[in-house]
């Protein structure tokens, strides 16, 4: 069992044309996921490693069945594709693109009020179920099947942490990156929430990062409601306040979102926090009970 | 990105926003010739630079007549004016803005911002103006009054008449009050603003609704559609090193310690600063590399970090996950040896082709201190600077 994604998935490519939408397209079908379409307006009938390209996500929807979309698409147009394929019902928009202006995401959040549609990102790694399906930019080969869930803010923050866990023999159900940006589709406790219920996820590993008050909100409801071990690592504990750390949501603002505050809260619903990123995947072993 | 009080009050007057008469000298004679201009009894002359708590620096001084007009924009202009925001070090002025001055009645606080937990752009009021915002927040939450925005809607008149009843607002100002409130979230809205502030809104004994300071702050990512925004940055306000590095798409901040560090990925960049920290170390930047960092980019980040003279050794963190370790290394090792780079490197890489990518560190010849992981490295590049 995993979450979001697997076997079964069929995934659609929108900006399968560009050189990141192809690389990446083409890295996910060798790992093993169901990459079934592909979009570019204009492009229509052509195909990409024989995966046939459509003008629209719909047409691309009905005639192949996708099930979930993957956007490589530039920051100008990215919220356009989301809306696109909220528009074609996708159960499942996973959005890679960095750098989509925040105006954009809170008209995109509006408009998938009340449809069926998750939303994943914008700027973030993708979500993958080892062995079953990888849709994203991570690497593959770090990953091994397992029972731990990971959710997190960061891209190569997470493949350490992953990397970690496998090393430690600690394989992970399923991998999910929520983004970095300050607004975005599914948060933390929508996640932790899908791994509380899935019966192959055993533990998760949780990375937050400074900016925002999401962690704060996730402890919260993970005192409340989490049955299953979480170890945590908080990236920031150094950074400077009112200075954007690279993520577009990684800002200490007015002296809230700090590391020292999202680690308090944390450890306050019982989650044990990683003291340094080195030790990420000894820390969920720890919680594990199996030191 | 930041603007100056006086570049983001032609904005909002623009949208409508009343805003005081108010003419930008950069000397003193210009300063003389502004309140000549005004030709008010009291002129307010205001030190522009991109930073909070200039009234209590000693950046906002009034005065009366032109004379002291230029006396006081004397004492401001090529000094380095020091708030609670500045630093220690404090802001060279390099312009005032001299207003024309203005009888007050009240103070409001109207700002605006992202509420990160609802996505969505939220107005909110206090009738303790002239104050931060974040003090009454503190002290008095009470006072502060929000109201959330559908992006679709936009903000409702209704909104504004709410906000503005509950703020104690004569009856008959609620319709300029209304309009000013209108004026900002369109101008927040239209140039992709991430805070907007006008702090504070006055309420003049003459009956006017006035933007008496304000400041605004920008979404880059919006940039490609935003040119007269952009127009407006200020480079001198801005870290050098930090422009330099934007540049070539690098992600750099300038912090205090002496490690430097080279990272692929934003909170991969922010851990290894925070590990650095925990084995007593100092980190002198946060710099990310990007996803797709080669030798180009690599040789550009280290001829920054090492422009910082108090960098004694460098820390390299790299997870190879696309990019492959091997590359990386290549482009690590041609860049060294093209700029020269003699301070010693701690490398620690990890992810795809790993082993080939040491190998080429190995082979290199240069003095590289290879780690195997984060700890290692920090522990290791730490000992190095203490010894």
């Amino acid at each position: 069992m995993a979450i979001l994604v697997h076997k079964e998935t069929r995934v659609l490519t929108q900006g399968i044309t560009g050189a990141t939408g192809q690389f990446h397209t083409k890295a996910c079908k060798e790992y093993g996921t169901q990459m079934v379409a592909g979009v570019t307006p204009g492009k229509g009938g052509a195909s990409y490693e024989g995966i046939p390209i459509f003008d629209t996500v719909a047409r691309a929807v009905a005639e192949t069945g996708a099930n979930a979309s993957v956007i490589y698409v530039p920051p100008p147009f990215a919220a356009d594709a989301i809306l696109e394929a909220a528009d074609a019902a996708i159960p499942l928009i996973i959005c890679i693109t960095e750098g989509v202006p925040v105006r954009d995401m809170v008209r995109v959040k509006r408009y998938l009020e009340g449809r069926s549609s998750r939303l994943l990102g914008p700027n973030c790694p993708g979500v993958i179920t080892p062995g079953q399906c990888k849709i994203g930019i991570m690497p593959g080969h770090i990953h091994r099947q397992g029972s731990i869930g990971v959710v997190s803010r960061s891209g190569t923050l997470t493949y350490e942490a992953v990397d970690q866990l496998t090393r430690l023999g600690l394989g992970q159900s399923t991998c999910v990156g929520i983004g970095g940006d300050p607004v975005h589709g599914l948060e933390f406790i929508d996640v932790l929430e899908l791994f509380n219920r899935d019966p192959g996820t055993a533990a998760v590993v949780m990375i937050g990062e400074i900016g925002g008050s999401a962690e704060e909100e996730a402890a919260v409801w993970i005192k409340a409601n989490m049955k299953k071990p979480v170890a945590g690592f908080i990236a920031g504990q150094t950074a400077p306040s009112g200075k954007r750390m690279g993520h577009a949501g990684a800002i200490i603002s007015g002296g809230r979102g700090t590391a020292k505050e999202k680690i308090a809260a944390m450890k306050m619903a019982g989650i044990r926090m990683a003291p340094t990123p080195a030790l990420i995947g000894q820390t969920m072993q720890e919680a594990l009970g199996n030191t | 990105m930041n603007v100056h009080e006086y570049q983001a009050k032609e904005i909002l007057k623009r949208f409508g926003v009343a805003v005081p008469r108010g003419i930008v000298a950069a000397s003193p004679a210009e300063a003389r010739v502004a309140a000549l201009e005004l030709g008010s009894p009291v002129c307010v002359v205001k030190a522009q630079i991109h930073a909070g708590g200039r009234g209590k620096g000693g950046g906002v001084k009034l005065t009366r007549g032109v004379d002291e007009a230029e006396q006081r924009a004397r004492e401001m202009l090529g000094k380095n004016l020091i708030t609670h925001q500045t630093g220690p070090a404090g802001r060279q002025v390099r312009r005032v803005l001299v207003e024309q001055g203005l009888n007050i009645e009240r103070e409001l606080y109207v700002g605006m911002v992202l509420d990160r937990s609802q996505s969505r752009v939220t107005m909110i009021c206090s009738s303790e103006g002239g104050v931060e915002i974040e003090e009454v927040a503190a002290n008095h939450p009470e006072k502060i009054l929000k109201e959330a925005i559908d992006p679709v809607i936009g903000l409702a008149a209704f909104q504004c008449r709410r906000l503005a009843f509950a703020l104690g607002v004569p009856p008959a100002l609620v319709g300029k009050m209304t309009a000013a409130m209108l004026g900002l979230y369109r101008a927040f809205d239209e140039c992709d603003a991430s805070l907007a502030e006008i702090n504070p809104l006055i309420i003049t004994r003459g009956g006017q609704v006035m933007a008496l300071d304000a400041k605004m702050n920008f979404d880059s990512n919006a940039f490609f559609r935003q040119k007269e925004i952009v127009a407006l940055r200020d480079f001198d306000e801005e870290d050098p090193r930090e422009v330099e590095a934007s540049r070539y798409d690098l992600s750099y901040i300038s912090l205090d310690g002496n490690i430097a560090c080279m990272v692929n990925g934003a909170g991969l960049a922010m851990a290894t600063m925070d590990i650095i920290k925990f084995y007593g170390g100092e980190p002198a930047n946060f710099l990310d590399v990007g996803g797709g960092a080669d030798k180009e980019k690599v040789a550009q980040a280290f001829k920054i970090l090492l422009a910082d003279a108090r960098v004694r050794d460098v820390l390299i963190n790299i997870f190879g996950g696309i990019m492959r370790c091997d590359v990386l290394a290549q482009g690590v090792v041609d860049a060294a040896r093209e700029l020269n780079v003699t301070v010693p490197l701690v490398i620690r890489m990890q992810g795809t082709n790993v082993e080939e990518g040491q190998k080429i560190l190995a082979d290199s010849g240069l003095a590289i201190i290879p780690a195997e992981t984060m700890a290692e490295a920090a522990e290791t590049i730490v000992k190095a600077v203490q010894g």
